[in-house]
C-alpha cells in the first residue's frame, strides 16, 4: 500500500494529504452518499448519510480524513439498509409531500429515498405542526421540509457573510429562525441573490414563480440516478 | 444569559435583541443559545419556578402523586405558568438528589426530601409571595450521606497537595500521574496522564484545564458530595494538573441543579486565593501560576459530553463537536484543554501526595485507585460509597443493606441494566464500567417502567445535531409510551430493538449511542415485564382510533353505535 | 392442485380506495390489454371494479387511500382479516397523501368552518348516524393494520403496478427498477 492510498471495499483508492474520505472518493469517482455536505462549506456531519466503516467503525466521510492503510467498507448491504432508514426518520420528521413539492424529481432526500429503494417511511409519521413563511418578495420557506442540513446557514453565515439563518431549540423541537424582526425572511436581509438561496438540497427554500416548469420524466432525477449523477454536490435548481 | 436571567426571571425578545446589539451579533445566536437550554426561558415561567426531577429513582419514593398534590393546590396544569405570573410547576431530569429525594428546584435551589405536608408548606409560600431566600433552612438541606470511606474521601490539609507536587516537579508530576495509572472517573475511563501529557506536549502557551461538574447522568450524586465537602482536593487536584500540564487557567463547569453549591466554591476559590493557594506564584513557587472561574450550566445532559461541554463553556448551545481533531488538541477557543471528570481532578491530589505507585496498589491491575458509587433506589442506606475497584455489585449490595433485588442499574440511563446472576460481576473498567450511578429495584418493581423513564430522558436532553439520536430517541419515546398505554405489540418491539442498535453505530456522540442501552437490556432480561404489557395481536393501530373519534363526535354530537371504534380484541 | 402443481389456481385479488383519489385504480387499469394475462392468473373479490360489496378469503388485498374516518377503518379491517398479503398502493395509502394535508388543522375547526348556513351562517355540521364520522387525522394505512408491501407513487404507474403485481402473483420479492419508483 503506497502512503497515499487507502482501500474503499478492498480497492485501492489515491488521496491527497488533507483530503476527507468523501473528498477522496469523490476524486476517485466513488460514491458516497451525502445531504449535509457541499464542498463549498465547511462539513457539518449531521445527516449521517455519508457513514461509512473506516477500519470496522462507523465514521462520516465528510469529516473523516483519508489516512495511509485505512480499510473502508462503503457499499455492504447494511450500509445501505442504514441510509434507507436515515431517509425514513428524515421522512417521518418533516412533512414531506412529494406529489405538491416543487423540487420533486430535483430533491435530494427524495432521490436518495429512489436510491436506497425507499418503499414507504415505516415509522409512524410525526405529522409535525409547521409553517410557511412567504414574506419575502421573491423566495418561500417551508419549514414542513426542512431536514436541519444547515447547508442555508452555513452559506449565510460563511459565504453571504449576513447570518439570515441559525439552528434554535433542543432535539426534535431544534427548527431553523431567521434572523430578522419579525423572525420572518421578508424584513431579513435576505436576497435573491444569495448564496443561501440556491443550497437547499430539498424543497424547503425556493424561488417564487418558477415551481413545476419542468415535465415529468425531464427533471434532474428522473434521468439519472444521485449515485450516477456526475457532480451530485451541485444542487439541481427547482425547476 | 444565566445571570441576565436571575435578574428578569425570563428572557424577553427585548433583551434579547439587548444582548445582540450589545455583543455586536445577530439576534438568532441569542436565541440559539435561550432555545437551547432548559433553564432560560423566553416565555415567563413565573416568579417562582418549580422543577419536580423525574428520575425513577425519584418516582420509586413517590414523586408523582407529590407532583399532582401540587398542581392540585396550586390550580395549575403541568408546564403551565399561573395567570397571576406567579407559578410554573414542571418535570426535569435528574437533578442528584437521589439519596434524599424526591426533589425539586425552586429558582434551581434544590429542595430535598419532599412530602405532602412539606408541599403544602411551600405552596403556601408562595401564595404569600415570601422571597426563596427567606425560607426554611431545612427544605435546602443537601446531606453528604457518605456511608464509606477509603482513601479519597479523607480530609486534606490546604496546599498539602500542592506542596508535594511542587517538590516534584512538573514532568515528575506527570510521570507519577501516569505511573498511578489514573483513568477517567466520568464514565469513559481515558488514561488521565496520557490525556495530560498530550496536553503538554501540544504547542502553544495558553491551554485549559476544565472541571467537568455537569453530573448529569441519571442517579449519579458523588461529585455533588466532592464539591461540597472535599472542594480541597478538587480544586488544589485542578491547580496540580494545571501545573504538570502548564497551564494557567482552570474553569469548573458546574451544573445549574447544584446552584446550591456556587456560593460555598466561590468562597473556597477566594480563600484559596487569599492563602496562596491559587493565582501567582502559588505556595511561593515562582511560575506556578493558576486561576479558577466557575462557570455555570442551564439544563442540559448534553453538556456533561466533553467537547459539548466545551461549546457551552464558550457561550453556545451544547452541540458535540466533530472528532477528530480531540479536546487535547484543539479544546477551548481553539487552544488544548484538558476535560475531565470532578473525582478525576480530586485524585490528583492523592496522588501528589502518595505518589503514583501506592496510588497504583489498590484497586485492579487496570482499574487503580478507588470509585465513588452513588448508591440510590431500594436499599437502607442510599448515599455515597468509596470502594476499591474490583469489589463486586454484590458486596455493594450487602453493604448498602438491599435485599430481594430486582435488578440494579449501573452506569445511570446510558448503563448496564444487571440481574442477580451477574452480582458476581465486579465494579471496573475492564467489567462492570459506571461513573458511579447506582440505582437499586426492589422486589416489587416493574423494569419496564425505568426503561420508559430512561427513554423519556434521552429524547428530552437530545441535542438534536445528528437524524440517528434526534428522531431515533423520539420514536423510542412514542413506542414506550404506546407501550405504556397497553397500545403496544410484538411488531413495536422488532422496531425497539432495531432502534437501539441503530442509534448505537450512527450516532454522533455517546448521547445517541448509548440511548438505546436501558430499552435493550430491559427486553433481554425482563422481557415479560413488556409482554404482560402487549397486546395479544402482533399488530396495534398507532393510535387510539376511539380517542381519534372524540373532536368529531363532539362537533357533531353524535353519540351512536357508529360514532365509536374499538381496538380490536 | 395436483402433487406436481400442473393445474394452477387462480390469485384472489382484493382493491379499494379508501381517502383516495381513485387514481392509482385508473393507473391500474393502464395495464391495458395486459389485463388479459392478469384475467389468466388472478381472480377479483371485493373491488370496485367488480362491485362486489364484502371482502371473502383472498390472497392480495391492493389499498388505494389514506384511512380518514370510521368507514375507512372497517373496510380496511376488513381486508387484513381477509387476505393474506396487503399492500398499501400510492403516496396516500403509505403516508396519508394529499388528504393528510389536512393533519395541521383540527377536525372540529375545519366541519366548523366547512358547514356553515350560507344565509344564517349557523353551524350545520351533518350528524346523520349513516354518515361515516372523521377521524382526528388522516392515517397511512401501516397505522391502522399491517401493511406487508408498499407502492408508492402519485399514482404509481400501470408498469409499476403491473411489474409488482406479476412478482407477487408469482412469489418473487416485488421489487421496482430505478425508473419506475415514484413518490410523485
Amino acid at each position: 500500500m503506497a502512503d497515499n492510498e487507502f482501500t474503499i471495499d478492498e480497492q485501492p483508492v489515491p488521496f491527497k494529504p488533507g483530503q476527507t474520505i468523501l473528498e477522496a472518493a469523490k476524486t476517485a469517482g466513488i460514491y458516497i452518499p451525502h445531504l449535509c455536505y457541499n464542498s463549498e462549506f465547511k462539513a457539518h456531519g449531521g445527516c449521517k448519510m455519508c457513514t461509512v466503516l473506516v477500519n470496522g467503525r462507523t465514521q462520516t466521510a465528510c469529516t473523516h480524513k483519508a489516512a495511509a492503510g485505512q480499510e473502508l467498507d462503503v457499499n455492504t448491504p447494511e450500509l445501505d439498509a442504514t441510509r434507507r432508514s436515515l431517509v425514513q426518520m428524515l421522512f417521518i420528521e418533516g412533512n414531506h409531500f412529494c406529489p405538491g413539492c416543487e423540487k420533486s424529481g430535483n430533491c435530494q432526500l427524495q432521490a436518495l429515498g429512489y436510491e436506497y429503494e425507499m418503499m414507504s417511511p415505516h415509522f409512524v409519521e410525526l405529522y409535525p405542526h409547521r409553517e410557511v413563511d412567504a414574506s419575502h418578495l421573491d423566495v418561500v420557506i417551508d419549514f414542513n421540509r426542512c431536514i436541519l442540513c444547515e447547508l442555508c446557514v452555513r452559506a449565510s453565515r460563511d459565504v453571504d457573510h449576513k447570518e439570515v439563518f441559525a439552528i434554535a431549540g433542543r432535539g426534535l423541537d431544534a427548527r431553523l429562525i431567521i434572523n430578522s424582526p419579525t423572525g420572518k425572511l421578508g424584513d431579513s436581509a435576505f436576497a435573491i441573490t444569495d448564496r443561501a438561496a440556491r443550497v437547499c438540497p430539498v424543497g424547503a427554500i425556493f424561488v417564487k414563480g418558477i415551481g413545476f416548469k419542468t415535465p415529468i420524466g425531464e427533471r434532474t432525477y428522473d434521468c439519472e440516478s444521485i449515485s450516477a449523477e456526475a457532480d451530485s454536490c451541485e444542487v439541481p435548481e427547482t425547476t | 444569559m444565566r445571570e441576565i436571567q436571575e435578574e428578569s426571571d425570563w428572557i424577553s425578545p427585548e433583551i434579547e435583541r439587548e444582548v445582540a446589539e450589545g455583543l455586536g451579533i445577530p439576534v438568532t445566536r441569542v436565541q440559539s443559545v435561550v432555545q437551547f437550554y432548559s433553564f432560560l426561558y423566553d416565555k415567563p415561567p413565573g416568579r417562582y419556578r418549580i422543577l419536580f426531577s423525574d428520575n425513577i429513582t425519584d418516582r420509586m419514593l413517590g414523586s408523582s402523586a407529590l407532583l399532582e398534590h401540587m398542581l392540585k393546590r396550586l390550580k395549575l396544569r403541568r408546564g403551565q405558568t399561573s395567570p397571576d405570573g406567579a407559578v410554573s410547576v414542571d418535570l426535569t431530569s435528574c437533578t442528584g438528589m437521589c439519596d434524599q429525594g424526591p426533589a425539586i428546584l425552586v429558582n434551581n435551589f434544590a429542595v430535598t426530601r419532599l412530602t405532602p405536608r412539606r408541599i403544602d408548606e411551600i405552596c403556601e409560600l408562595i401564595r404569600i409571595g415570601a422571597p426563596v431566600a427567606e425560607w426554611s433552612s431545612d427544605f435546602f438541606r443537601v446531606d453528604d450521606n457518605i456511608r464509606r470511606s477509603e482513601t479519597l474521601l479523607t480530609h486534606l490539609e490546604p496546599g498539602v497537595a500542592l506542596d508535594a507536587a511542587i517538590a516534584c516537579g512538573r514532568q515528575g508530576m506527570l510521570d507519577e500521574i501516569k505511573r498511578s495509572k489514573l483513568r477517567g472517573r466520568g464514565g469513559a475511563g481515558f488514561p488521565t496522564g496520557t490525556k495530560l501529557e498530550g496536553a503538554r506536549n501540544a504547542p502553544g502557551a495558553e491551554k485549559y484545564i476544565v472541571c467537568n461538574a455537569d453530573e448529569g447522568e441519571p442517579g449519579t450524586f458523588k461529585d455533588r458530595v466532592l464539591l461540597n465537602s472535599y472542594a480541597v482536593r478538587v480544586l488544589e487536584g485542578m491547580a496540580i494538573a494545571g501545573f504538570a500540564v502548564g497551564s494557567t487557567k482552570g474553569f469548573v463547569y458546574l451544573r445549574g441543579e447544584y446552584r446550591h453549591l456556587l456560593d460555598k466554591l466561590q468562597a473556597e476559590i477566594e480563600l484559596m486565593r487569599e492563602e496562596r493557594r491559587l493565582g501567582t506564584a502559588i505556595r511561593g513557587c515562582a511560575g506556578f501560576d493558576f486561576d479558577i472561574e466557575i462557570h455555570m450550566g442551564a439544563g442540559g445532559y448534553i453538556c456533561g459530553e466533553g467537547t459539548a461541554l466545551v461549546e457551552s463553556l464558550e457561550g453556545k448551545p451544547g452541540r458535540p463537536r466533530v472528532r477528530p481533531p480531540s479536546m487535547v488538541q484543539v479544546g477551548y477557543l481553539g487552544k488544548p484543554t484538558i476535560v475531565d471528570n470532578v473525582e478525576t481532578l480530586a485524585h490528583i491530589s492523592e496522588i501528589a501526595v502518595e505518589g503514583g505507585a501506592s496510588f497504583a496498589k489498590r484497586g485492579t491491575h487496570t482499574s487503580t485507585g478507588t470509585k465513588l458509587i452513588s448508591i440510590s433506589g431500594d436499599c437502607e442506606r442510599p448515599g455515597v460509597y468509596e470502594y476499591r475497584f474490583g469489589v463486586t455489585v454484590s458486596r455493594v449490595l450487602e453493604d448498602c443493606g438491599a435485599r430481594a433485588v430486582t435488578a440494579v442499574q449501573i452506569g445511570g440511563a446510558s448503563g448496564v441494566c444487571l440481574t442477580p446472576d451477574e452480582f458476581s460481576r465486579r465494579i471496573a473498567f475492564e467489567d462492570v464500567s459506571t461513573a458511579g450511578a447506582f440505582m437499586i429495584f426492589g422486589p416489587d418493581r416493574d423494569l419496564f417502567d425505568a426503561a420508559h423513564n430512561f427513554a423519556h430522558f434521552f429524547a428530552h436532553e437530545s441535542c438534536g445535531f445528528c437524524t440517528p439520536c434526534r428522531v431515533g430517541t423520539a420514536i423510542q419515546r412514542n413506542i414506550m409510551d404506546k407501550i405504556a398505554e397497553g397500545r403496544g405489540s410484538r411488531y413495536e418491539v422488532n422496531d425497539l430493538m432495531r432502534l437501539a442498535d441503530f442509534m448505537k453505530k450512527n450516532s454522533h456522540c455517546g448521547l445517541g449511542e448509548t440511548a438505546g442501552n436501558a430499552v435493550r437490556d430491559t427486553l433481554n432480561k425482563f422481557r415479560p415485564a413488556f409482554e404482560r404489557r402487549l397486546h395479544a395481536r402482533d399488530f396495534v393501530p398507532a393510535i387510539d382510533l376511539e380517542t381519534a373519534l372524540e373532536p368529531a363526535r363532539r362537533i357533531t354530537g353524535r353519540d351512536d353505535a357508529d360514532a365509536h371504534l374499538v381496538t380490536e380484541a | 392442485m395436483s402433487i406436481n402443481g400442473s393445474r394452477k389456481v387462480k390469485v384472489r385479488l382484493a382493491t379499494t380506495s379508501l381517502a383516495g383519489c381513485f387514481g392509482c385504480h385508473m393507473s391500474f387499469l393502464d395495464i391495458d390489454e395486459r389485463l388479459f394475462e392478469l384475467a389468466e392468473l388472478a381472480e377479483f373479490d371485493r373491488s370496485p371494479l367488480t362491485d362486489i360489496k364484502h371482502c371473502g378469503p383472498c390472497d392480495i388485498a391492493l389499498i388505494e387511500g389514506g384511512v380518514c374516518n370510521t368507514d375507512n377503518v372497517h373496510v380496511v379491517r376488513e381486508l387484513r382479516a381477509n387476505t393474506k398479503i396487503l399492500v398499501g398502493v400510492g403516496a396516500c395509502a403509505i403516508n396519508g397523501g394529499l388528504p393528510a394535508l389536512r393533519n395541521r388543522l383540527k377536525i372540529d375547526d375545519i366541519l366548523d368552518r366547512g358547514y356553515r348556513d350560507p344565509v344564517s351562517g349557523e353551524p350545520c355540521i351533518p350528524n346523520s348516524p349513516e354518515l361515516p364520522l372523521a377521524l382526528d387525522k388522516v392515517y397511512p394505512v401501516n397505522e391502522i393494520v399491517r401493511v406487508d408491501y408498499s407502492l408508492p407513487g402519485c399514482p404509481p404507474s400501470g408498469d409499476a403496478i403491473w411489474k409488482f403485481l406479476k412478482d407477487l402473483i408469482l412469489g418473487r420479492m416485488p421489487r421496482l427498477d430505478y425508473e419506475l419508483l415514484h413518490y410523485d
